[in-house]
This record gives structure tokens, sequence and C-alpha cells, in this order.
């Protein structure tokens, strides 16, 4: 238990300490200490618990308090930027209601309810402790060059980086809280921070639309929060409880819980940027990159889905179940459709992040055996994968001074080795047999078990748009275009660090899932499930990985073989030598420039959006009527 | 044990075969468009002839990076073709497949010529307009067998044709994408060698362009194969029947070939998923409703 | 055995003429020639090409198209003049741009007259061209060591130039 407060504590510390001690020099020594120690508590933590699963009691008397006082503190932070900085009251009257009926419920009833069980820990959790513990540290440690970088850039931003790895800690500790907590007060109160986190790092630049775009991310994030103290109101006087655990159980044991669910879930979908609530995760693209990292990869989004994976087993053919399996479906179709038509690095990768959730919702809302091995499965992967996508993007913007995808030009020769981690990063997004195809693969199966025919169409069209912008983007950067200079010389190397880890995690994890599945995720179901099974044959799961050395292997023959003659490219005769201009009619030199397809008329953002809005919006309002009028039937 | 034997010895056979039918497959298709036309035609060893006339030719690139890519191409076809012969997972074969046609998209993109980045552009168009109707189609196999396993499918007590017709359809359709026929054949086409100077390989050429020839003989063969199965079951005469269907299939596609004009990409991506839909979808719920 | 003469793909490269050469050369993929049954093809693409056929003259606009265009052409490959402009300039010789016939610009290995030449003498060109293209092929097919000083040679003059030099000394 002690390792538990450790991992929460040291964020903790390290960020009052960044945040206290000011200067560069000790920020340069904290924050990496910080994060490898972090880094170590997670990985131990791991080995400790993976495979024993426990409960915790954590009979602490003053934690109730403990919880109220946090509540509280994180309200003020919300209220003074609602009301005193910034005006806007409304967001206020969200915090307010949500603060007054937690309030009101722990002065009521919550004392008099007895928990069995504050903290669980299984392997699931475990999971996300890892992916926090890695990645976030990872990207905390990235930061540390990228953010010297950036306000080098941006004279006129105003230096905030004490704040800035203040709240980055505090996000990491936070989360560590969210994974292990099953009182769901507890877990509420987590999930408060991190709203508040990701709202004041999302606004760091401070900037109008900035600001705006980190108001949006509050009022949708509070919208879900409202869900849930509504829910464990709801629970506590139906139920007599606020276990996340207890709720499970009594899904299981049919007694009609579904509107707690489906409020959690609900709570879940505004965490995860679901369709209609995917705004506010565009919107964060305003931040410097290792906000938008640290919010999709491996924290924020994450903490959506972790608690709708929780419920996973109660979820399936009831009506929160369904809500939430076609909620999921229709994000991951649109959200990928919109990817098409996008050339902001940035928006490509935030699109593609709110699809894959939308898988992992889509499969979680199904609910079986099968269907949450690849909820997890399609965690792990997304994690790593979308983390070192977005640093390498990140890093790209500050060498090229654009994030635009038609500006990555020739970066195979002009950033060889930034270009690389790139290539893995795409490759292990959605090629095989990387493993996101293996849970693609899985996917597939879980929903043809399930028997939902519209979710297959869903899936297949979905994984084939997929296809079609990640290519389009990898055909970009490895279009060969000889660089008169080497661009990689300003990449810090606390940046390199990060991203040679990244890379080296993708491949490992690509190449070490079959274990990953075996030790990590299939303990957790068979405890949650009773039952165990291969949700994909194990010789299948050997060759796939074997094809992935095999991908490895292969580029050591590259510009190896016969010695080939180099030649012009074929621009009908016309080539003036270099490849990149021709000569016109009229003698004059024109340069060849080549753009990508966008495809406008077909997968135009806002069709997509209000499509996928329509749908999902009306599919969560029929869902709640219907789950409503069921609970309040008299 | 004898099963696994078997399967070694299909694999290999496939590896030594395969080549010998897709080349002898490409040489009775021109021969046979020839006639339509009411030409002579050359002969049915031709695409031979160039296989070993590219492969001796002088060695000449725009960089170093795309015989690898192109190499990648062929390796992963071969190996999606060994994962059917050797009876393994359809979604395996399907996903390999997939893998080897962005090998092949990206070795078009890293030449940064105009001719290859707009056949590039037209060959991923193609791939995302055949892949959901590839992978429903391991669906519908897998409702109707119960099974990925093409050795379970192999095995199925009744014509798998009979249940997913719909299915058949929408493979058929999306074979001309992948057989590079008329009307789908935007990306490269194998008859008029002057749309886009040949799209994707406009840079390709020598002992590297008889790799890309290689590798669709292998593939051609393999896709075949999907249309074997669902004709071929427990009977001992249908793997007759089912050899008769690829045939029919295949020559089939000549001739619409030779009847059609070639279409924009937005005529092949909406047509191809209105048909996935259509006869694609309706069937996989019909087979769901059947179980 | 040599293959190439089973299967010459050639690219056609209008220079500077009239289109009446041009004409009759595509007449020779209709059924009534049909110059597929020798296995020719025009790709239309230097790089997949054998054959670099050119009607019309060279003028000073052409002059770095066609080199070009031979440069991309892979080893080994032959080079045919079809109709009299390609020959000698034909009726445009003394234009104020003219060079004169295509071997002004690249070494032609069959010239084949006529204005415009018919058909049957372009098929017949082309038959004469492939019999230089097997001797160019036997060239390139010489034993190893010397098929090595080849390449070298061809790939980098000034290396092999070099080498030579110090071999000299």
């Amino acid at each position: 238990m002690s390792l538990f407060a450790l991992l929460i504590g040291v964020p903790l510390i390290a960020a009052f300490l960044v945040f206290c001690l000011r200067g560069n020099g000790a920020r340069n020594a904290i924050v990496p200490l910080a994060s490898a120690v972090t880094m170590g508590l997670s990985v131990a933590a791991a080995l400790k618990f993976f495979g024993h699963p426990e409960f915790f009691k954590l009979a602490a008397p003053e934690l109730p308090m403990v919880i109220m006082a946090l509540d509280i503190i994180a309200a003020v932070v919300i209220l003074y930027y609602t009301l005193v900085r910034f005006k806007r009251p409304w967001i206020a009257l969200l915090e307010l209601v949500q603060l007054g009926a937690v309030f009101w419920f722990e002065k009521t009833v919550g004392h008099s309810i007895d928990i069995a069980a504050n903290i669980a820990i299984d392997n699931f959790a475990m999971i996300m402790v890892l992916i926090v513990g890695i990645i976030g540290s990872l990207i905390a440690v990235f930061s540390l060059g990228y953010m010297e970088e950036f306000q080098k850039e941006h004279r006129d931003v105003e230096d905030r980086r004490p704040f800035f790895f203040f709240v980055i800690f505090l996000f990491l500790s936070a989360m560590f809280g969210l994974v292990i907590s099953n009182n769901l007060l507890l877990m509420y109160t987590c999930w408060e921070i991190t709203s508040l986190c990701s709202f004041l790092l999302i606004g760091y630049t401070q900037t109008e639309e900035a600001i705006n775009n980190s108001f949006k991310a509050l009022w949708m994030n509070l919208l879900g929060g409202l869900a849930f103290a509504i829910a464990i109101v709801w629970l506590g006087l139906e139920y007599s409880t606020v276990e996340l655990s207890m709720l499970v159980n009594l899904g299981r044991s049919s007694e009609p819980v579904e509107l707690a669910v489906a409020l959690l879930v609900f709570c879940g979908f505004t965490k995860a940027a679901m369709m209609p609530f995917s705004g506010w995760l565009l919107g964060a693209m305003v931040a410097p990159t290792p906000t938008s990292a640290l919010l999709h990869s491996s924290t924020m989004v994450k903490a959506g889905v972790f608690l709708i994976i929780k419920l996973c087993p109660i979820l399936g053919s009831n009506h929160a179940g369904l809500m939430t399996m076609f909620v999921g479906g229709a994000t991951f179709l649109f959200a990928s459709c919109a990817a098409i038509s996008q050339s902001d690095g940035k928006k490509v990768l935030a699109y593609s992040t709110i699809s894959n959730l939308g898988l992992i919702v889509c499969c979680a809302g199904i609910g079986s055996y099968e269907a949450a091995w690849t909820a997890i499965m399609i965690i792990v992967f997304h994690a790593v994968a979308k983390s070192l996508m977005f640093l390498s993007v990140g890093t790209a913007e500050q060498q090229l001074e654009s994030r635009n995808i038609e500006n990555f030009d020739g970066m195979f020769c002009s950033m060889p080795r930034l270009s690389l981690c790139m290539i893995i990063g795409i490759c292990g997004m959605f090629l095989a047999p990387f493993g996101m195809l293996i849970s693609k693969w899985a996917a597939m199966k879980a929903f043809v078990d399930a028997g939902h025919p519209l979710l297959l169409l869903v899936l297949v069209f979905g994984s084939s748009t997929t296809l079609f912008y990640w290519t389009k983007w990898l055909g970009k950067i490895t279009a060969f275009i000889p660089a008169k200079e080497n661009l990689e010389e300003g990449i810090h190397g606390v940046q390199w660090i990060a991203l040679r880890v990244l890379s080296a995690l993708t491949i490992i994890t690509c190449i070490l899932f079959p274990g990953i599945s075996q030790y990590g995720v299939i303990p957790y179901l068979e405890v949650t499930y009773q039952t165990n099974m291969d949700v994909i044959a194990r010789s299948n799961l050997l060759i796939m990985s074997m094809m992935v050395i095999l991908l490895v292997v292969l580029p050591l023959r590259f510009g190896k073989g016969r010695k080939q003659k180099q030649v012009v490219t074929n621009l009908a005769g016309e080539n003036s030598g270099d490849n990149l201009s021709y000569r016109g009619a009229a003698g004059q030199t024109i340069p060849v420039t080549l753009r990508n397809w966008y495809m406008e008329k077909w997968f135009g953002e806002a069709k997509m959006k209000l499509c996928g809005f329509i749908l999902c919006g009306s599919c969560l309002l029929i869902e709640f009527a219907i789950i409503l009028g069921g609970a309040f039937h008299v | 044990m004898s099963e696994m034997v078997l399967n070694i010895i299909s694999g290999i056979a496939y590896l030594i075969l395969a080549p010998v039918i897709g080349g002898l497959l490409a040489g009775l298709d021109r021969k046979i468009s020839a006639r339509m036309q009411r030409r002579v035609g050359p002969p049915v060893l031709q695409p031979f002839y160039d296989f070993f006339k590219l492969w001796d030719k002088q060695p000449i690139a725009v960089n170093e990076a795309q015989r690898f890519y192109v190499f990648g191409f062929l390796l992963f076809v071969i190996i999606s073709g060994l994962f059917f012969f050797t009876h393994g997972d359809i979604l395996l074969v399907v996903f390999t497949l997939t893998m080897a046609s962005v090998c092949f998209i990206v070795a078009a993109y890293s030449s940064n010529s105009p001719y290859s980045q707009v056949g590039a552009e037209r060959e991923l168009v193609q791939t995302m307009a055949y892949e959901p109707m590839l992978l429903l189609m391991a669906l519908g196999f897998y409702l109707k067998c119960g099974s990925f396993s093409i050795d379970t499918i192999l095995k199925a007590p009744s014509m798998n044709f009979i249940y997913m017709p719909g299915i058949f359809i929408g493979l058929s359709f999306i074979l001309l994408i992948k057989f590079r026929k008329s009307p789908f054949d935007l990306s490269m086409s194998h008859e008029v060698h002057q749309e886009l100077i040949r799209g994707v390989i406009t840079e390709i050429s020598g002992r590297t362009l008889a790799m890309i020839e290689l590798a669709h003989w292998y593939e051609n063969v393999f896709l075949l194969g999907f249309v074997y199965l669902f004709f071929a079951w427990s009977a001992p005469w249908s793997p007759a029947l089912a050899v008769l269907m690829c045939l029919f299939t295949y020559f089939s596609d000549v001739l619409v070939d030779n009847c059609c004009s070639r279409v924009k990409w937005e005529q092949m991506l909406s047509s191809t998923w209105l048909v996935t839909l259509v006869a694609g979808f309706v069937n996989i719920m019909f087979l769901m409703y059947m179980r | 055995m040599s293959y190439i003469k089973k299967s010459p793909w050639l690219v056609h490269y209008d220079g500077s003429s009239c289109n009446g050469c041009d004409i009759e050369v595509l007449a020779c993929l209709t059924p009534l020639y049909d110059v597929e049954r020798f296995g020719i093809v025009n790709t239309g693409n230097p790089k997949h090409a054998d054959i670099f056929l050119v009607t019309g003259g060279v003028n000073t606009q052409n002059l770095p198209v066609v080199k070009q265009i031979y440069e991309q052409i892979p080893e080994p490959k032959v080079v045919i003049a079809v109709g009299t402009c390609a020959c000698s300039g034909g009726v445009f010789h003394d234009c104020y741009n003219m060079l004169g016939g295509m071997d002004k610009a690249i070494p032609v290995d069959v010239y084949v007259p006529g204005c415009a030449a018919r058909p049957e003498a372009i098929i017949d060109g082309v038959v004469k061209g492939l019999a230089v293209l097997e001797e160019k092929q036997k060239a390139l097919a010489v034993p190893v060591r010397e098929k090595q000083a080849l390449r070298e040679k061809e790939l980098e003059p000034e290396m092999a130039i070099s080498k030579s030099q110090e071999a000299g000394k």
C-alpha cells in the first residue's frame, strides 16, 4: 500500500518542488529525477501486483475529510477562474451544482455508508499505472526540452514553466489516484482534478483562442463530472454503496442499476471525447504539444475509457450497453473519416485519437470477454504509439515551424532519425503486424460473436478510412527528396531520449504483445468474467510477432544490393535535373509541388461532424429517455 | 501430423507453382484480349519473356529507398499467400495483403515523382474501396463456417456459395480492382500503358519492375484462391468445380476489361462501397440471422 | 538465351514531326499490323523501354528532352529514327532552329526513311533494331570482370578514369 502512497506522493512532491523552486537549473534536475522515480515506482508496483489483484480498505477515518477538502480546493480554483478571472458564470453554476450534490450527500448519507474497499488493485489498474507512469513521465522529460525551445520561439507568451510542470505532475498524481480507486467519491475527486489540470494546461498560452478552448474543455468535463456526482448520489441513496466493485456486482445480479451505469458511461464519454463532446479534444491542440501528448495518450482520455471498461461486465445488451456501443461505433467511423480531410498534423492525430477511443468504447459497450480484451489491448498500443506520434510531430513542428503534413515533404532526408520515429509511430498505429491491427482483428471477432451487423459495417469501413489517412501521411514523410541540410541539429537531448525510448517501447510492445495478453490482460479478464479463453489463437499471435521482428530486421538490408545508376524522375523529359523543377513551354523553370488528396467533398470535417453529432446525440437522448423511464417507472 | 506435412507441401507448391500459373494466366489474358480485338496477340509465354528481359536490364533508380519498399511488397505478398496455402487464418491473409499494398504505395510515394504520386493516391483510394469488402468476405466465412481458419472453411459440409452469393458478387466486383482491370484500372493499367505512364510504377524499372510483376502473379493466384473457397466443400469432386469457377471468374473479368472504359475515382469508390453495402452487408445480415 | 528480342518495349517520342509518322506508328498497334504479336509494347515510359522510337528532327527546343529520355532508358537500348525528318531533318532541314536528324542529338541505330514511313517499314525497322539489341545485350553479358569494368566506366566515368590513371602510375 505504501508503494501507492509513494506513487501518488512522488509526483505531488515534484509538482510542489518545481512550483516553488522556480529556477531553470532546479527544474532541470527535479523533472528527470522525479520522472525516473515515478517510472521506477510504477514498474515496481506492476511487478508486485501483476497477477495478485487485491482490495484495500484503507481504514483511515480522515479519508472522507481529505476527499471533501480536495473537492473544495478544486472547486475554489474553478470558481476563481470562472467567476473572478474570466466571466463564465454558467460554468461556475455547473461546478456549484455538483459540489453541492456531493457535499449534501456526504453530510446526510455518505458518512453512514460502510466502505469495504477504497482501493482496488487489479491487472487492468496496473496496466494503467504502467501507461501513466512510463509514458506520462517520458512526456514530462520531453517537455523539459520542448518548453525551453517553445519559450524561445514564442517570446510573446509569458514564461510560466514552473506552473506548467506543476500541473503536469499534479496530473500524473491524480491519474494514479484515479486508476487505483474503488471508492467512487475518491475517483470523483481525482476525476475533477484531471479536468481542472487539463483546463489549466490547455489555457497555458493565455491567448484568446486558448482561453476559449480551455473553457470548452472545462464545461464539457464538468458536465461529465455532474453526471458522475448524480450517479454517486443516486447509487448511495438507492443501494447505499459508493463502490465501483459493488456497482458491478449489483449489475451482475441484475439489479436495476442501469441509471448509475449510464450516468458513469456518459461521464466517461465526456472525458474520452466521444461525439458530440469531441470538440474539447480538438480544441486542446492550441496548447504546447506535450500537453496534447499527455491528454491524448496516457492520461485524460484514457481515464474516460478506463471507467467505461471497468463497467464492461455489466454493459452489453442492456440500454446502457447499447448506448455505449453505438456512440462509440459512430464516433469511430466519423472521426476516422474526418481525419482524411485534415492536413494539420496534430488535428489528424486528434481525430485518430477520437476514432480509436470510439473503437475502445464500442468494444467496452459490447461487454463480452473478447471485447474487453480488445479494448484493453487497444489502450496499451494506442498509448504508446500515439504519444510517440505527438512528440515527433511536436518536434518536427519546432524544426519546420509548421505542423502541416504537406510541409513534412522530404523529412526522410532532412530529418532521418525523427522521421524514423514517426514511421514507427504510424506503423504502430494501423499496420499489420503491429498491435493495433491485432486489436482490430479481435474487435471483428467480438462484434460478430455479439451479433451486431451494424457495428461490423462501422468497423470495416472505419478501418479502411484509417488506412487511407495514415498511409497518406506515411507516403509524405517517406518521399525521397535529397536535403541540402540536416535539420535535426536543434533538437534537445532530452527530447531524443523520450523519442527513442518511446520508439523502442512501440516495437517492444508489438513484439511482446502475446506476453502482455497472457500475463497482463487475460488474468484480469479471468477474474472479471470467471472464464478463460484465447481471443486470437496463440499460434497466430506468434506469427504476428514474428512478422514484427521481420519488419525490424528487414531494414538492415536497406540500401544494399546491386549498384543502381541514379536517373532523374520522369517529368516527360523536361526534368531540369534536380527532380524538383521542370522546364516550362516558354523555357522558364517551374517547381514541382506535390499535394496529397483530402477529398473534402466526401469526407469534409463539417459534414462528418454533423453526421456524428446528430447520430451520437440522438442515441444519447433516446437511450437516456428509455433508461430514465425505466428507473423512475412506478 | 500428416495434415501439417500436407500444409507444408502445399505451401512449397505455392511458392514454386504460383508464378508459373500467374504468368500463364497473364499470358492467356493478353492472348484472349487480343482475340477479342481481332488481333493475333502475343505468345502465351509472353509475360515470362518480359519478366526475364526485365531481370537482365541495367539497374537504374531514382533513389535507393524504392527498391527496398518493392522488395517488402513482394515479400509480404508471398507471405500472405503462404498463410493462405498453408491453410492459415483468412483474416491474417487479408491483413498481410494490406501490409503488402501499403509497401507498394509507399514505394510509389518515395520516388517523389508526380506520376507516381498520383498513381499512389489512386492506388490508396482503390485500397480504401476494396478493403471493406475483403474484410466482410472474411467475416462471411466466419459466420458460415464458424472459424477464420481456411482449413475449416474447406471442410464445410455444404457449398459456401449457396449461403453467401452476395459476398461472392461483392468479391468479384473488387477483384476487378485487384486484377487491375477496366473500369477500375486507375492507378496502373496492365493493358493501356499510357495511363499516367503506368502511375504507381512510373519510376520503377528493370529487376525491380520484374519483382512487381512477380508479386502480381503471386497475388492473382491467391486472390483466385478466395474464389476457390466459395465453391469448395467436403465433396470430393468440388475442387474441380472450384477451379473451373476460378477460371470462369478470371476470364469474365477479362471480358469486362475489354468491354468497359476507365471510370473516375469517385465512381469507383461510390460503386464499390455501394456493392459492398448492398450485396455484402445484406448477405452478412442474412448469415447472422441464420446463425 | 536472350529474351530481349522477344519482349521489346518501346517508348515513342515525337520530336518535331508533322504527326504523319506518328499516325503511322500508332497504326502499327491496330489489329491490321498488331505489333503486340512480337511482344512489342508501346510503354510511353522511358524507364520501362528498350527501344527509343523517335519521329521528327531535333531542334534547340527538344534537344535536352531527347537527351534526357535517352538517358532514362536502361541498357541495352536502341534508337530507331522513323521518317525522313528523324533521319536527316527532312523538309525542315534548313529551318533556323533545326539541328538536323536525330543523330545530331543521340546515337541512332536504325534509320527508317519515308515521308511518312509506312507501317510495314516501321515494323521492319523495329525488327532490324531487335538484332542490334541482341548484339548489345551480348556485349553487356561479357565475363564478370570485364563487366565490372564496363559498369564502373558507365556508372562513374571519373572514378574509372582515376583508377586507370592510378594503374598507369
